[in-house]
């Protein structure tokens, strides 16, 4: 089910993160690709260069919007501010659908600028839910919620992370960004079958797939975005097509970046491994 | 953004986790537990603190709340979190503050980023904003930059007026057909929120120049949640002497969304200072030429011509 209510019935294909270091490059060369995933809260600006630039984008290319500061799972209301930014972007950009990630990050107004893993119960499930529902109605966009990577877990769970991904987005009625990568890396530092994770999740709900690169520490996994895609990841990802179908999917590439023109190989792989993986389904 | 007002548990006690997150009350005080040990400064060897804010032992905090594996106990899987949000912020303020960095030096600067942050944690989604205390914090505690504090505040200021100038809000510029037709005496103009009007007593700007000069490949962070390693004191280059005291009037302001300063006259930056004060033209400049010292200058050729640049460079703008 690539186009579904939460990629606004959409079916985009592989798309790139668009970050600072490629802009000249994007903007000179104008290379073929397909989309370009934004951090929403680098362009909720009141004005000057980032915006600019993104007009340019906005020219030639489809933009989708990705956050990382609305903090669903944070104990405190939505911040009124916040959303009216992002709507204002939405408007802009005219995002098929705009995501964000199933976590906290902030308290009484202090701001730990992480994606912070929530603990798994169901009165944290509601909650959250509550949120993204506000959220999704005041933006009228549809909305996805990304798994993070986590590298605690509370004693306060009562459920499989999974679980609580899928009770949180059958209550709010949203959508999922499956972060293949992030299960991976939580699986390893958290001793569980990643496979479990991709089985169990509604596949009906994935509007948007995320790869990525991550790096080994001697006791632990790291979600480091530093890399190229690694072969278990790849693995995850095929495995995940075959659940959801041909669902858009973003590659991402956020620190120690290299040339675009790397990024867009490593994009470009993704793409002929999609249609092959896909191909296979077929058959 | 106004931050909601921390209440005592987040701030002056030590708190400690419930044990079970049946209500979003009891999801706020974990969320606050987390939030002050990530909030702690890491020790020299860029671990977390061995002692939870009441003296208690932190592997015993963090075993309330966090469940060891078996490669990590709770207290090394807590303190992944805490060593994550340190370099992010770090890393962030050292790309953004160069200028102050090389008037303190690296590794105090490291330690007084570390200081402001810990009084004044991020109050902003955005990382953008982490700077916007800085000034204040100089003030409050002039021992991080003596004996230069007043350089040092001159910089942050700069620094700061930059962050603005960048991505700052513009407003609707002034046409000349807008005001054509108000006689000057009644003429108000507004300045585009963009552009900070700085009095300073160091030439900043200049030393700022020399200091980027030098580094060369510093670029502006994006905001990215990957994080891998310590922001390090960089390899040491050739120390840039600190600028002499002089009197210094600064505009910082962008252009074709290019960022720039500009030096400016005293009169000039009286004339802009009271305009954006909300005085009229005519008493902008008739305040400005009184207060001067300067003589032999042919001032309404002076001021037209300051005005013409001024508005060539859309400063004006249509008042709210």
């Amino acid at each position: 089910m690539p186009a579904n209510p939460f990629n606004g019935f959409t079916e985009y294909g592989v798309g790139i993160g668009l970050r600072v270091p490629h802009y000249r490059h994007i903007l000179a060369k104008k290379p073929v690709v397909d989309w370009f995933e934004i951090i929403s809260e680098n362009f909720m600006v009141d004005g000057g260069r980032p915006l600019e630039v993104l007009d340019s984008i906005l020219e030639q290319y489809r933009v989708v919007q990705h956050g990382v500061a609305i903090y669903f799972g944070s104990a405190e209301k939505l911040n009124q501010e916040h959303l009216k930014r992002l709507k204002r972007l939405v408007k802009r950009t005219k995002t098929p659908w705009l995501s964000d990630h199933l976590c906290w990050g902030s308290v009484d107004g202090r701001y730990t600028h992480d994606l912070l893993p929530m603990p798994y119960t169901f009165a944290v499930a509601r909650h959250t839910a509550e949120k993204i529902r506000a959220a999704g109605d005041y933006l009228e966009v549809p909305v996805c919620v990304e798994n993070v990577s986590s590298y605690a877990e509370y004693h306060a769970s009562e459920m499989t992370e999974w679980e609580f991904l899928s009770e949180v987005v059958e209550l709010a009625d949203c959508g999922i960004l499956l972060d293949v990568n992030n299960i991976y890396v939580s699986s390893k530092n958290h001793n569980f079958d990643p496979y479990d994770y991709l089985n169990n999740v509604p596949h009906h709900r994935v509007g948007q797939i995320h790869i990525a690169g991550h790096s080994k520490f001697e006791k632990y996994l790291l979600d480091t975005h530093d890399h190229p895609v690694l072969d278990p990841v790849w693995q995850m990802y095929g495995h995940a097509l075959k659940l959801v179908g041909n669902s858009a999917t973003l590659l991402e590439w956020d620190d120690r970046i290299p040339s675009f023109d790397e990024v867009h190989n490593e994009a470009l792989k993704a793409n002929k491994f999609r249609d092959q993986q896909l191909a296979t389904s077929a058959a | 953004m106004k931050p909601s007002k921390p209440t005592n548990s987040a701030t002056n006690s030590s708190p400690r986790a419930p044990r079970k997150i049946g209500s979003p009350e009891e999801l706020r005080e974990l969320q606050r537990v987390m939030a002050s040990a990530l909030f702690r400064p890491l020790t020299p060897h860029w671990g977390m603190q061995k002692r939870w804010i009441d003296g208690s032992r932190m592997d015993d905090v963090a075993a309330e709340f966090i469940k060891p594996n078996d490669r990590l106990s709770s207290f090394e899987r807590l303190e992944i979190y805490n060593r994550q949000y340190w370099f992010r912020v770090l890393d962030c303020l050292y790309d953004d503050y160069p200028g102050l960095r090389a008037i303190v030096g690296g590794r105090k600067f490291m330690k007084l980023i570390t200081a402001y942050l810990t009084r004044y944690p991020s109050n902003s989604y955005t990382l953008r904003d982490l700077g916007n205390r800085l000034e204040q914090f100089l003030r409050e505690e002039p021992h991080w930059t003596a004996p230069r504090g007043e350089l040092a505040i001159d910089m942050a200021r700069f620094e700061w007026a930059q962050v603005v100038a960048f991505d700052g809000p513009s407003g609707p510029s002034v046409a000349p057909d807008d005001i054509l037709d108000t006689s000057p005496a009644k003429l108000r103009l507004g300045l585009q929120p963009y552009l900070s009007l700085l009095e300073l007593n160091y030439a900043v700007d200049d030393f700022l120049i020399a200091v980027k000069k030098r580094e060369s490949d510093v670029l502006r962070g994006e905001a990215s949640n990957a994080m891998d390693s310590a922001p390090t004191v960089r390899a040491h280059r050739k120390r840039i002497r600190p600028p002499k005291r002089e009197k210094v009037y600064l505009a910082v302001h962008r252009y074709n969304n290019m960022l720039f300063y500009k030096r400016l006259d005293w009169e000039a930056f009286a004339i802009l200072t009271a305009l954006n004060r909300g005085a009229t033209v005519q008493d902008s400049c008739a305040e400005a030429v009184t207060a001067s010292n300067r003589t032999k200058i042919d001032w309404p050729a002076q001021i037209k011509e300051w005005f013409d640049n001024w508005s060539a460079l859309g400063w004006f703008c249509r008042l709210s």
